[in-house]
């Protein structure tokens, strides 16, 4: 557990975070969003110390950060950034170990960890270990620096724009990708993004932040349903509000028994991918599969259209 | 608050404080070949004199080590190296025995460790002021002006430096005149020759490496051999070539140290045209070819504009080398400051060497300043003209 | 950073050099052609190989002390307790290159004599300017998320300096290093004006008695020495580079 508590930061006469409190639950994703400018980041590395706060506290797992040294507090939270940051003369293995052997893991342990990760990163330790970053393409890059950050097996995973240089395919994958990593890991994970359509495929709750204020702290349907202020409401876009709501739900919540036509939709995809595939096929109803392929029953045009209603 | 002392105060201080204690101001010498007498900065000045400067020198240090505006910490700088310079005129009036033309009185370490001080302080506050290049270069004026006025006062008459000067005024400025002869002709020169080698270079990629490597070469076969190789190729020229020995073309002398000085300019001003111009932002030049213009007009009126920042900078790092390679051109009797430079090698006199190469160092010193400016006014304008 | 010749050359030239210095008699009559009413052709007022090594290794002492000293103010003045220092050493950089070495060498003279040691405060303040100048650089043109991300990890500053920013930084001090040594090496040859044990020795001798040779294989010997260091060093920041994907 994250307690940030009336947390301020000031440069001079200007206030770049105002007193902002929020708790962030054990293993879930918080994403930060706001315009440039609005304090997000300074607030995420606040939580690392690489900003000290000029007044408030900010507590993990009930231990104040400000008693202990920052670059001890660091070593034990994961900091991944946009543009990755990977040392460039350093081995992608070398990357990978460096909170590691700054923690004086043995050898073995170190080796055996890089392995593990390079893996699950689905790439092969072999033939990535002893590449050099400017090697990789730009999505292994950004794996690399995720696999870097995790390294140490941190409880908190701080990302500033993790994905904010990938190219959109890439950039999809990658979202997947992290929400996996934080099943297996149970990793708590702050993430910063000014990106609307991140926010609502990644995060648990969503905190926006304008003017070094935090306006906002929700989850995501709540954001949509009760926006805070006008400026969330902008942010969100009132355009895409029913899309946002969709795009939040999976087709299980709105299994309906019976049978129906055509391609069935997995019980894990979004609602917005299910109206979208309702919408290409022309049918009212498409059947949902579960994860053995065993139908579940199917959806409706219909019970979509109500889902993203706005509730009476 | 606690008072935290200006860190760069802190090592001025210590420097001044150095200056003052334990360095001696000023060396007596019977006369100008025997071992001196260090003078601490009480025993040079008369009572008065002597407690003013170290009184300036201890309210400078506790200037500089508060943290004081920049333009405070220049001026005091400045009123400082003033004292300085007229006290050590001072202090050779004060030493010299009356009727005693054979004594001679130089500033000791002590002296120059109080100008480092103070000229650090100078530096680092005109660095924090950021002057723009019409202003640096009114600075400049007016620290020359200074110079001049301390010198045409009569208040260093005393001094070894300006009676090794008075031996020699006449030659003093024959060779002056050489030494800028020959650094800023052989850049005249190599301007003229490298500027369209350079846009050569630019043009037929074959033949830029050819080109900046055999340049590169030369700088690196040492100054004195260079000098003394072109002697004999300009000696065979002079007995060969009619005419050749008529306009000044000799084996030894001027000509094989302009050549060699010529040589060495060319290598910075043709890399330099070439980066300059390669570094002309493609969308530009599309577009000036898209609005029709011609290669050459497109050259004059595009590309050479927005490279002169960086020629310029070519222009000022063989200005600055010339002036000082110059000096060697004594060794194959050139001419110029070096003269001075050798001959005070030679007798050991240390006030001769400082003759020549004082002059020197002013010289590159002022050089660097105004070309300096000159780039940065040009850069600024051909930065207006890339965002107009 | 451009290489100046091709291998072969290179190889070739090292070759000669050696040749010329260990078995000089081998060249006399090449260089006769030059010399007048008998003169000697090769250098007979000592032993080349031995001066080429003086040389050498005053060279390499001046740039050795000014490397430390350079790296040194560089680290301290890129850190926050020197920051105060900065802009100023900025300055004394550009400043410092206007004083000619004739000049830093003869204004030595009357501190510690004459001989080989003017020769190497000259040299050693010479060579200062290119390294810290590059250093800087180095050090104050890293890329801004890689700073960040060994931050993040936890590093403290010593470990940042000695693990990021001095391997990143070390292509471009090479290139100071370099610049320092091929400077030193022709500069080198005025310390014979203060005595100093250097080629400088052979070129004096050659323009005191009018022995085009002596001045010609003097000023050859430096210049191919300068070439193949500038080589090796090139390679060696290629090297460098090469790893950090900069090229």
């Amino acid at each position: 557990m994250i307690e940030i508590n009336t947390v301020t930061k000031r440069y001079g006469a200007n206030t770049v975070v105002d007193a902002v409190t929020m708790t962030i639950a054990p293993q879930t994703i918080t994403v930060i969003v706001g315009t440039s400018g609005s304090g997000k980041t300074t607030l995420l590395r606040m939580i690392n110390r690489l900003v000290e706060p000029s007044e408030g506290t900010i507590r993990i797992d009930g231990e104040d950060i400000l008693a202990i040294p920052g670059y001890q507090l660091r070593r034990r939270i994961g900091y991944a950034i946009q543009g990755h940051g990977l040392f460039p003369h350093r081995t992608v293995a070398q990357n990978i170990a460096t909170v590691p052997e700054l923690l004086g893991w043995d050898r073995a342990r170190i080796d055996a960890k890089v392995a593990e990760l390079l893996t699950l990163f689905q790439l092969d330790p072999a033939a990535f270990g002893n590449r050099f970053p400017h090697e990789l393409s730009g999505g292994q890059q950004q794996r690399v620096g995720v696999a870097r950050a995790l390294a140490a097996e941190p409880n908190v995973l701080l990302m500033d724009e993790p994905f904010g240089a990938l190219d959109p395919i890439i950039r999809a994958k990658a979202q997947d990708d992290l929400l996996a990593i934080q099943k297996h890991f149970g990793t708590t994970i702050i993430l910063v993004t000014h990106d609307m359509d991140e926010a609502f495929h990644l995060a648990d709750k969503v905190a926006v932040m304008d003017k070094g204020r935090l306006l906002q702290y929700d989850a995501p349907a709540e954001l949509v349903l009760r926006p805070a202020t006008p400026f969330v409401e902008t942010l969100i876009g009132a355009a895409d509000r029913p899309l946002r709501l969709l795009s939040i739900a999976k087709a299980a919540e709105v299994v309906e028994p019976g049978a129906a036509e055509g391609e069935p939709l997995s019980a894990t995809d979004s609602l917005r991918d299910a109206l979208s595939a309702l919408m290409w096929s022309g049918r009212e109803t498409l059947p949902v599969a579960g994860e053995d392929g065993t139908i579940l029953g199917h959806v409706s045009l219909q019970a979509l259209l109500q889902r993203a209603a706005r509730p009476q | 608050m606690r008072f935290r002392p200006d860190k760069l105060g802190v090592v001025i201080a210590a420097l001044a404080l150095c200056g003052v204690l334990l360095a001696p101001f000023s060396l007596f010498r019977a006369n100008r070949i025997v071992p001196g007498e260090a003078k601490s900065l009480l025993d040079s000045l008369p009572a008065w004199a002597g407690l003013l400067l170290l009184a300036a020198v201890i309210a400078a240090s506790l200037v500089a080590l508060a943290r004081s505006p920049a333009v405070v910490r220049l001026a005091v700088a400045a009123v400082c190296l003033v004292a300085l310079l007229l006290g050590i005129g001072l202090a050779a009036l004060h030493l010299t025995p009356p009727e005693n033309s054979y004594a001679r009185v130089s500033p000791a370490s002590g002296f120059w460790l109080l100008c480092f001080a103070f000229a650090l302080l100078a530096a680092d506050a005109i660095t924090r002021l950021k002057p723009k290049p019409l202003a640096r270069i009114l600075f400049l004026a007016a620290a020359l002006l200074v110079i001049a006025f301390v010198l045409l006062s009569g208040s260093w008459d005393e001094l070894s430096l300006l009676k090794e000067y008075a031996n020699r005024a006449e030659t003093f400025w024959l060779e002056a005149g050489r030494h800028v002869m020959l650094a800023l002709g052989s850049l005249l020169a190599a301007v003229v020759a490298g500027l369209p080698l350079g846009i050569l270079c630019h043009r037929t990629p074959a033949l830029r490496g050819a080109v900046l490597n055999s340049l590169n070469i030369v700088q690196t076969i040492p100054s004195i051999a260079l000098f003394g190789i072109l002697i004999a190729p300009l000696g065979w020229i002079a007995l060969n070539v009619p005419g050749a020995a008529a306009i000044g073309i000799r084996g030894i002398g001027m000509a094989p140290a302009f050549v060699a000085l010529f040589l060495y300019s060319l290598l910075p001003v043709v890399a330099n045209t070439v980066v300059g111009l390669g570094g002309v932002p493609r969308d530009v030049n599309e577009a000036a070819r898209g609005l029709g213009m011609t290669d050459s007009q497109r050259l004059w009126r595009v590309e050479f504009p927005l490279a002169l920042p960086v020629i310029l900078t070519g222009v000022r790092i063989v200005l600055v080398q010339n002036i000082g390679l110059a000096t060697i051109a004594a060794l194959i009797g050139g001419g110029g400051f070096g003269v001075f430079v050798f001959q005070g090698i030679g007798q050991t006199a240390m006030d001769l060497v400082l003759l020549g190469a004082a002059p020197t160092v002013l010289l590159a010193f002022v050089a660097a300043i105004v070309l300096d400016a000159l780039i940065d006014m040009n850069a600024k304008a051909s930065n207006r003209k890339t965002t107009a | 950073m451009s290489r100046w010749l091709p291998p072969f050359l290179r190889l070739g030239l090292l070759a000669l050099l050696l040749a010329f210095l260990f078995r000089p008699a081998w060249f006399s009559g090449l260089l006769q052609p030059l010399v007048q009413d008998g003169a000697p052709a090769i250098y007979n007022q000592g032993d080349l190989l031995t001066l080429t090594l003086l040389h050498l290794r005053t060279v390499a002492i001046a740039t050795l002390g000014a490397t430390v000293v350079a790296i040194a103010l560089a680290v301290l003045v890129t850190r926050p307790i020197g920051a105060e220092f900065l802009p100023l050493s900025r300055s004394l950089v550009n400043i410092g290159q206007t004083f000619p070495p004739v000049a830093v060498l003869a204004l030595a003279v009357p501190a510690v004599g004459f001989g080989e040691k003017p020769t190497l405060i000259a040299l050693f303040l010479y060579g200062l300017l290119p390294i810290f100048e590059n250093a800087l650089t180095g050090l104050t043109t890293l890329p801004p998320s890689v700073m960040e991300a060994a931050r993040g990890a936890g590093m403290t500053g010593f470990q940042r300096l000695v693990r990021i920013e001095i391997p990143l930084a070390s292509p471009v001090m090479l290139a100071g290093i370099r610049l320092s040594v091929v400077i030193g090496l022709a500069t080198a040859t005025i310390g014979s004006t203060v005595a100093a044990k250097t080629l400088g020795e052979v070129i004096i001798a050659g323009l005191q008695s009018n022995n085009l040779a002596f001045v010609l294989q003097g000023g050859l010997v430096v210049a191919a020495l300068a070439v193949l260091i500038y080589d090796a060093f090139s390679a060696l920041e290629r090297a460098a580079a090469r790893r950090m994907g900069r090229i």
